[in-house]
């Protein structure tokens, strides 16, 4: 199978830092790939080099088979690559619908007006939150930003779902029905890449991980493979000459 | 675009008599009235197409008095060569193409550079005509034309419909929305797939080509226009002021600023001549203290709060 999305030899540096050190992965369509890792490991970076908020050292991405290492945030976006933040980012003089149109009129496939409206309307309530679309976002509960974040992403019609830690601080009839969002997104024909902690949801969720450690790659697989691969759980527990 | 509702023709309808009634003053008011008249239509033109770009991005212009005097140069030079008609457009063009070479250079940058940076602007350009006056041994320029007073309002007037009807436009595109999504998270709106940096500098080249144009029409009152007046920072503060005063949330909200701060300014220029400057200090620091979402603020509020006793009756 060819890859959507193919990163080769990608590295990123914050003066001394290495954050993300030749990272080397492919994504093919209709996949959830996990981008693990113990904290601090890189793995937020490269969501962030992938969706061009920061340039990359060195090392290419490429999307369809065309380069877009370079390119700038919006013109990733432009070509159906959307994110969601580690921390919720809303828009917050906006209702919740102008929140998810502000996807549905800049996104992938680009919406205006009453399509724009209806298009906002329909991913408001693929994430369970129709008819809220007039509330203001600081009136919402924690998982509803996180829905209206996502349902924003979702309106651009985008191929590449990038999920930082979307599944973060849920309870569990939360992160149930988080786990069934996402397995929706793969269903109907989106690639997702995961950076996530929650092991039930990687186990369930994820085709494929990548594990980082220390901006590098240490292991790549599924997730029972990469789960009990000896150098990962070195990463997360530390070698026994540490204690 | 979407099509226009009822309630758009009624506004815009209204909008139409308000702007006939207006265009009457010349017959009705008398000199002063008049001269009154000229700066709340000059003031009004400045402030909406100010509060058009830095209402949304909370971006800080203060190069208003760059692009006007510019403006006034443009008609102080051109009106020797060209017809007075033709001098306004291009003006219009000097400004537009000022303001993208000032967005290309600065925009990227975060708020505060860019508001020292128009602010130095305004004193760039001065002394650029200032040391080329001195070079060529000329002091000022005479603009003897055979506009009155009259013309220049009714110009005036025209520009700041003009500049409405280019808001109201704005407000209703994808433009707009872009500005909107800009001012309240940049991140988000790079990532939504928004070019910021082509919407911001498309949008500040509005009040660049309006204020250039007011400065333009402007050119003939003046009469004889030499630097220090063409490029007065007060300029600047003052649409900054008057914006803030009625609101920027709205497009009506510069206009409701700047009908009460002419009266209030003629008040104090009469008054107090000497201490102008103080005094536009301390209105500075009492509306951005005591009102700092403007009389627009003001008024949302007390409607909210009328919306919501009427909720726990």
């Amino acid at each position: 199978m060819t890859a959507l999305l193919s990163l080769r030899g990608v590295t990123k540096r914050f003066g001394g830092l290495v954050a993300v050190n030749r990272m080397d992965f492919d994504v093919t369509e209709h996949q959830v790939l996990g981008l693990i890792g113990p904290n601090g490991s890189g793995k937020s970076t490269t969501l962030n080099l992938i969706s061009g908020a920061f340039p990359v050292t060195s090392g290419a991405i490429s999307l369809r088979g065309q380069p877009i290492t370079h390119l700038a945030a919006q013109d990733i976006a432009r070509r159906g690559v959307a994110r969601t933040f580690q921390l919720v980012r809303l828009l917050p003089s906006m209702t919740v619908l102008q929140n998810v149109k502000a996807g549905a009129v800049f996104g992938h496939r680009r919406h205006w007006g009453h399509e724009a409206d209806a298009v906002a309307e329909a991913m408001l309530e693929k994430v369970g939150l129709a008819g809220r679309g007039h509330m203001m976002v600081g009136q919402l509960t924690y998982i509803d930003t996180k829905r209206v974040e996502l349902a924003r992403v979702l309106a651009g019609e985008p191929g590449v779902v990038l999920l930082d830690e979307w599944l973060a601080g849920l309870n569990p009839t939360e992160l149930e029905e988080g786990i069934r969002l996402i397995r929706g997104l793969r269903d109907e024909g989106r690639t997702v890449i995961l950076v996530e902690h929650v092991m039930d949801a990687i186990r369930s969720l994820c085709d494929r991980c990548v594990v980082m450690a220390a901006g590098t790659k240490i292991a790549e697989g599924t997730p029972a493979e990469v789960l009990s691969d000896a150098a990962v759980i070195r990463a997360y527990l530390g070698d026994d000459d540490d204690a | 675009m979407s099509a226009l509702s009822s309630r758009d023709w009624g506004n815009l309808s209204l909008c139409a008599i308000a702007l006939a009634i207006a265009a009457c003053l010349p017959w009705t008011a008398g000199a002063y009235g008049l001269s009154i008249g000229v700066t709340i239509a000059m003031y009004t033109a400045l402030a909406t197409s100010w509060a058009l770009f830095s209402g949304p991005t909370h971006y800080i212009s203060l190069a208003s008095a760059a692009f006007f005097g510019v403006g006034t140069y443009v008609t102080g030079i051109g009106i020797q060569y060209l017809p007075y008609w033709t001098l306004l457009p291009i003006a219009g063009v000097a400004g537009a193409v000022m303001a993208a070479l000032v967005g290309l250079a600065t925009l990227r940058l975060s708020g505060v550079y860019f508001v020292i940076f128009t602010l130095g602007l305004a004193e760039f350009v001065r002394q650029i005509i200032t040391w080329s006056q001195n070079i060529s041994g000329t002091k000022g320029i005479y603009v003897l034309t055979s506009i009155g007073e009259m013309h220049i309002y009714w110009q005036l007037l025209g520009l700041a419909a003009l500049v409405w009807l280019l808001g109201w436009l704005i407000g209703r595109s994808r433009l707009g929305f872009a500005l909107r999504i800009i001012g309240d998270d940049e991140a988000v709106a790079r990532h939504s797939g928004i070019d910021t940096a082509r919407a911001k500098i498309l949008l500040f080249m509005v009040p660049g080509a309006v204020a250039a144009i007011t400065g333009a029409v402007l050119a003939p009152r003046y009469v004889y226009i030499e630097p220090s007046l063409a490029f007065s920072p007060m300029l600047s503060f003052q649409v900054v002021i008057m914006a803030l005063l009625g609101g920027t949330g709205r497009l009506w909200g510069p206009l409701v600023g700047v009908i009460p701060f002419t009266f209030l300014w003629e008040a104090i220029s009469v008054s107090f001549p000497n201490q102008t400057t103080l005094l536009l200090g301390v209105c500075f620091l009492v509306i951005v203290y005591l009102l700092p979402k403007g009389f627009v603020g003001l008024i949302d509020l007390a409607n909210k709060r009328m919306r919501s006793a009427e909720g726990y009756v």
